[in-house]
C-alpha cells in the first residue's frame, strides 16, 4: 500500500460550547440508522403492541355480554392497553437507544466527542417518541376496523394522557439508564422488567379503589394511576379530571427530576470509575 | 520556544487501594510525537483516558491548549480526537453512516466532502457502505482513524493504534501518522507496546511503570542511556529491574 498526501487545506470546527440541536439530530440519525438496517426490529416494535389490542380486544368483546362495569364503555380495555404500551415503549424508548450504546461498547468514543449528556437525553426521549409512534400507532389502528373502537375518539384528553404516561416512561427510562450504568449490562434486564413492578398499583385495569389499602397509597404516588383513574373518568362520566390530570403532572415533574438525578449521578460516578471505556457486552 | 499543547500536572488515579497512575508530570509541545510506554498495567491507557476526559482524576491538573480539561473539556474536545482498539464504533451502521454521525458531533463544515478525503487519503472508500462489524481488521483501523482525523485534531491520542494489523497495514498506518503530523503540526500521544513503531514516529518517549513515568527521553537518548542496542531491551530493563535503578543497572 502507499501513503497518499493528505490535502492541504486546514479545517476549521466549531467550538464546543453551549446546547447543540445539531448534536441532537447526530445521535438521532445514528438510532434511526439502526432502525433502518434492520427490518425485524421495527417489525418487532409493532409486533407486541398489536397482540396485546388483539388479545385485549377479544377480552373485551366477551366481557362486554358479561360485565356491566366494562358494558358501560366498551373500549377501556383496549384504551387502557394502548396507553400502558405508551408508556411501556415510551420507557423503553429511552433504555434500548442507551443500551444500543453500551452493546456495541461505543460510549467511550461518544463522550470523547462535545456531545454533552443532555444532548445525548434529548435525543433518546426524541427516539423514544419516534418508537412509540411505530409501535403504538399501528395497534391503535388496527382496533379501528378489529373492534370498531378509536382511541382517538377521547380527543383532547388523550392528548393529555399520552403526555403525562410519556413523561412517566422517559423518568423511568433515564433512572433504568443510570442503573445500567451503575452496574453494567449484567442489569439490562432492568429495561424490560422494571416498568411490569408498577403495573400491579397504576390500576390500569381496574379501579385504585380494588387495591388494598396500603397499596393505594403507593399507587396515588404513580402518575400513571391518575391517568388510567382520569381515563375511565372521561369514559364513563364524559368529564375531564383536573384532579388527576394536576396530580399527574406534579408527580411527573418529581418523577422526571429523579430520573435525570440518578442518570447524571451515575454518569458522573461511571466516569470516575472509568466505565466509559470498559462498558460492553 | 514551541506552544504546550498538553500540561499534566501531579495527575494521579486510584481505584480504591490500588494506585493506577501516581502523581504523573508531563508537557508536550505543539507538533511532536511522543509516546507512553510500559507493560500492562503501568497506567496508559488510564492516563489516555483520563487526558480524554472519560475518567475523572483522583488529584492533579490536565491542561490542554491553555484550557483546564476537569472544568471546560467541552471547549477542548472539538480540537482533539483519539483511537483505541479497546471502544468500537457501532458495528450495524455502516463506515459512511458512523462517519457522518461522528462528523455531526464534530459539526464538520462540508462533512460529505471531508468524508470522501478522508476515503481517499485512508483508502477506505470501497467500503464505505459495508457495515464496520462485517470489516477485517485492518480496515477497521483504518475507519477508526478516519474517525479520529474527521475533526482534524491538533491533538491526537492512539491507544496501540497498529495492534493485530499486519505488518504492511501497519507500516501504512505509521506512514500516514507520519504524514499527518508533518501536514497539519499536530501533537500526536500514543501508547503502544510496538518498540519499533515508537522507534520510527516518536521524538520522545516517557517510559510507565506501577503508575509512574520512571524515566524520558528520545528513543535514542534512551537507548544510549541504558547501554542498550534497541528499545526494546530498555523496556525489558525497566520492565524486569527494580523500580527507580535501571539507569545505574545498565551502567
Amino acid at each position: 500500500m502507499t501513503v497518499a498526501a493528505p490535502a492541504p487545506a486546514r479545517l476549521r470546527v466549531p467550538t464546543g460550547d453551549g446546547f447543540s440541536p445539531a448534536r441532537v439530530w447526530a445521535m438521532m440519525l445514528r438510532y434511526l440508522f439502526l432502525l433502518r438496517s434492520s427490518w425485524p426490529r421495527t417489525l418487532e416494535l409493532i409486533y407486541w403492541p398489536a397482540i396485546q389490542m388483539i388479545l385485549w380486544g377479544f377480552m373485551s368483546r366477551f366481557l362486554m355480554t358479561n360485565s356491566t362495569w366494562v358494558a358501560k364503555a366498551g373500549g377501556v380495555l383496549l384504551a387502557a392497553v394502548m396507553l400502558w404500551d405508551v408508556m411501556f415503549r415510551g420507557q423503553l424508548g429511552v433504555s434500548v437507544s442507551f443500551l444500543e450504546e453500551m452493546w456495541s461498547r461505543n460510549l467511550g468514543h461518544l463522550f470523547a466527542t462535545p456531545l454533552r449528556p443532555y444532548e445525548w437525553v434529548i435525543s433518546l426521549i426524541f427516539m423514544s417518541f419516534v418508537r412509540v409512534g411505530i409501535g403504538v400507532v399501528p395497534s391503535a389502528l388496527l382496533a379501528i376496523p378489529l373492534y370498531h373502537y378509536s382511541i382517538f375518539t377521547l380527543g383532547l384528553p388523550l392528548l393529555a394522557f399520552f403526555s403525562l404516561l410519556m413523561f412517566m416512561g422517559w423518568a423511568m427510562g433515564l433512572a433504568i439508564c443510570g442503573l445500567i450504568l451503575r452496574n453494567g449490562l449484567g442489569a439490562e434486564s432492568i429495561a424490560w422488567f422494571a416498568v411490569f413492578i408498577l403495573a400491579p398499583v397504576s390500576a390500569i385495569y381496574y379501579p385504585v379503589s380494588i387495591l388494598p389499602r396500603w397499596l393505594q397509597y403507593v399507587a396515588w404516588i404513580l402518575p400513571s394511576s391518575h391517568v388510567f383513574e382520569g381515563m375511565r373518568t372521561v369514559m364513563f362520566q364524559h368529564t375531564f379530571p383536573l384532579g388527576h390530570f394536576f396530580a399527574a403532572a406534579g408527580l411527573d415533574v418529581i418523577w422526571l427530576a429523579a430520573g435525570g438525578a440518578v442518570f447524571l449521578l451515575y454518569m458522573r460516578q461511571a466516569r470516575r470509575r472509568g466505565a466509559l471505556m470498559q462498558m460492553g457486552e | 520556544m514551541a506552544e504546550i499543547v498538553l500540561s499534566v500536572s501531579r495527575l494521579t488515579k486510584k481505584f480504591g487501594d490500588i494506585v493506577a497512575v501516581d502523581g504523573i508530570d508531563f508537557d508536550l509541545p505543539r507538533g511532536v510525537t511522543a509516546a507512553l510506554l510500559g507493560g500492562n498495567g503501568a497506567g496508559k491507557t488510564t492516563t489516555l483516558s483520563m487526558l480524554l476526559g472519560l475518567l475523572l482524576p483522583s488529584d492533579g491538573a490536565i491542561t490542554i491548549f491553555g484550557e483546564n480539561m476537569l472544568t471546560h473539556r467541552h471547549r477542548v474536545l472539538p480540537r482533539l480526537n483519539f483511537s483505541s482498539p479497546y471502544v468500537d464504533l457501532p458495528h450495524r451502521l455502516t463506515v459512511r453512516q458512523n462517519l457522518s454521525v461522528y462528523g455531526r458531533l464534530y459539526r464538520i463544515p462540508g462533512l460529505r466532502e471531508r468524508i470522501a478525503t478522508l476515503a481517499s487519503d485512508l483508502q477506505i472508500g470501497d467500503f464505505l457502505d459495508r457495515p464496520f462489524g462485517k470489516l477485517s481488521a485492518g480496515q477497521k483501523t483504518r475507519v477508526a482513524l478516519a474517525k479520529a482525523l474527521l475533526n482534524e485534531p491538533e491533538l491526537l491520542l492512539l491507544d496501540e493504534p497498529t495492534a493485530s494489523l499486519d505488518p504492511d497495514t501497519g507500516d501504512w498506518v505509521r506512514s500516514y501518522l507520519e504524514t499527518y503530523r508533518a501536514r497539519t503540526d499536530a501533537t500526536i500521544l500514543l501508547a503502544s507496546h510496538n518498540m519499533s513503531e515508537v522507534e520510527r514516529l516518536c521524538a520522545d518517549v516517557m517510559m510507565m511503570k506501577k503508575g509512574r513515568i520512571v524515566d524520558r527521553g528520545s528513543p535514542t537518548a534512551l537507548i544510549a542511556r541504558y547501554g542498550r542496542a534497541t528499545l526494546e531491551q530498555v523496556f525489558l530493563d525497566i520492565a524486569r529491574g527494580a523500580d527507580f535503578a535501571p539507569r545505574e543497572a545498565a551502567q
